[in-house]
């Protein structure tokens, strides 16, 4: 009785050895952090409402730029592909292209790749190398891919432009061997860089049949590049 | 106690040759390659039947392929295409190696392809031929003016586009219409082959490959080796078209197979003669050098 009188008196007696243990501090803090503060510093991280214009812009310029040298030394990192964004490849789309005019200017025979030509072929390219990327399983995603595809013509745009200077100075057979030497470095560079971003997405078995395409689309643009014949 | 057959030791190949073909009766040919193995096991489910002829768990995996492959999926959804583009580039090289170099008695779709066309092929093959054409022209007009003093270069960009809608109207139309045909010849005779759509535009796209190596030596401007390269490339690829397709009008009135298989050598020849006649203008000898350069940077030879 007196033990029936003990249970009785503590009915949860049983509960005790329930396995918290005694060693392991349970504590924190439930309490949910209301108000202001909270609400000041996500504003304070993510709205760029109240910034300079300035500052926007140059931050853009900023990440565009340091694309370019990562296009400059490729090597194996993920900061192209994570933050993407297709002003860099617009802005070398554009130069590209105006630098590819006023070539061979006969008034109603223009030999070279109008502006418009050269836009089709680099976005139009861009756009099937990445759908042939997805197609053949790929896990780079749409944009990263043009991204890449389109920072990656920039070794190109620079021959373009060294193109251009060595015809100042002549159009004979030295400044042609010159501008083809210049023109095949920069189509190697291109295509080994856009490759080493691009080769980590592609299981091993069809590597040969991603960096193809990519290839061929460097080397009609190099071959653009190359023609280049300005007028007299 | 021990058996002469060590459970550790490796076992030989062709015992699981053997017990494919007592299940199946397909020829079969053997693909080394390791990758295939491991591949294999992640996607059994819409993997090629190249692979099979090395696994001795076929029957799973066949039981696997065969219902993965009998799901349709609708054309207009991402899946589809990607089923088009299930291949390896081991694949393509041997596939592009096999429309150079027919042989009798082999049919590429049998051989070749084995349910599985792909998109891959004809439309690279496509483009490359595309550029290559432009480029090699420019070239080979480049050479024959070049020294004449008023030669100017133009790269004649324009000539891609008018590529582009040559080669790939051909790579599309004409399987199209050789698809329709038949299928309206099954209709009336019961025929044992019968081929997909993407099954004879792969046939044709892969066709299509002998001509990049032609069309980069029409570069030299020399016209006998033109035409000799031109005849071997139409011999080549008209045969493997030509060998495709008999086994499935061999059972039809001869004069539907005599026109059938002259319309495709037919329009095969049109496409290359038409190629190198509007591209690749001929060296000319003897005329003065102005008139044939302004004549020959103007003229516009149109194949129709």
């Amino acid at each position: 009785m007196a033990a029936a009188a003990d249970e009785a008196s503590r009915p949860f007696a049983g509960l005790s050895d329930v396995s918290i243990s005694e060693d392991i501090p349970v504590e924190g803090d439930i309490s949910v952090p209301v108000g202001p503060s909270t609400r000041r510093r996500n504003d304070d991280e993510f709205s760029t409402l109240d910034e300079p214009v300035r500052e926007t812009i140059l931050r853009d310029l900023r990440a565009v730029g340091k694309k370019f040298i990562h296009v400059l030394y490729p090597k194996r990192s993920s900061a192209l592909l994570r933050d993407w964004d297709l002003w860099g490849p617009l802005l070398l789309c554009v130069t590209l292209a105006l630098l590819l005019q006023g070539g061979a200017a006969d008034s109603d025979y223009q030999g070279g790749p109008q502006f418009a030509e050269v836009f089709v072929i680099v976005w139009f390219g861009s756009i099937i190398i990445t759908l042939n990327s997805k197609l053949l399983g790929g896990t780079i995603s749409f944009f990263q891919s043009l991204c890449v595809l389109g920072y990656c013509i920039m070794p190109l745009t620079a021959a373009m432009a060294v193109c251009r200077i060595v015809l100042v100075a002549g159009s004979g057979t030295v400044s042609f061997a010159v501008r083809l030497v210049v023109v095949t470095a920069s189509f190697g560079w291109s295509t080994f860089a856009s490759t080493a971003f691009l080769a980590d997405s592609q299981p091993a078995n069809r590597k040969a049949l991603v960096v193809y395409p990519v290839f061929l689309f460097y080397f009609v643009i190099g071959w653009m590049v190359l023609t280049f014949s300005p007028s007299q | 106690m021990a058996s002469t057959n060590d459970p550790f030791q490796f076992q030989e190949f062709e015992e699981a040759g053997n017990l494919l073909e007592a299940n199946r009766d397909a020829t079969t040919i053997s693909i080394e390659d390791d990758e295939i193995k491991p591949e294999k096991q992640r996607r059994a489910a819409a993997f090629s039947p190249d692979g099979e002829d090395e696994d001795p768990l076929a029957s799973d995996d066949k039981t696997e392929l065969l219902s993965g492959q009998q799901k349709s999926v609708p054309f207009w959804t991402f899946e589809y295409y990607q089923r088009l583009f299930d291949i390896e580039t081991h694949h393509v090289k041997e596939r592009i190696i096999g429309s150079m170099l027919p042989w009798p008695g082999k049919n590429f779709i049998h051989l070749y392809l084995r349910r599985n066309p792909d998109l891959y092929g004809p439309f690279w093959i496509c483009t490359t031929l595309v550029f290559a054409i432009a480029i090699s022209g420019n070239l080979a007009n480049f050479l024959v003016h070049l020294g004449k003093p008023n030669y100017k270069y133009t790269p004649e960009f324009q000539k891609v586009t008018i590529a582009a809608t040559a080669i790939f109207s051909y790579a599309w139309f004409v399987p199209l219409a050789l698809w329709g045909f038949l299928l309206w010849r099954n209709n009336k005779i019961m025929n044992l082959v019968s081929y997909s759509f993407m099954e004879i535009v792969c046939v044709y796209g892969y066709s299509l490959a002998i001509y990049i190596p032609a069309v980069v030596l029409w570069i030299l401007p020399y016209e006998w080796l033109r035409w000799c390269t031109i005849v071997v490339a139409l011999c080549l690829s008209g045969s493997v078209l030509v060998m495709t397709f008999w086994p499935a009008v061999k059972d039809d009135h001869p004069k539907i197979i005599i026109a059938i298989m002259s319309a495709i050598v037919l329009l095969n020849v049109l496409l290359a003669v038409g190629c190198k006649a509007y591209f690749f203008s001929k060296p000319e000898q003897a005329l003065p050098a102005d008139i044939s350069a302004a004549t020959d940077v103007t003229k516009a030879p149109s194949p129709t």
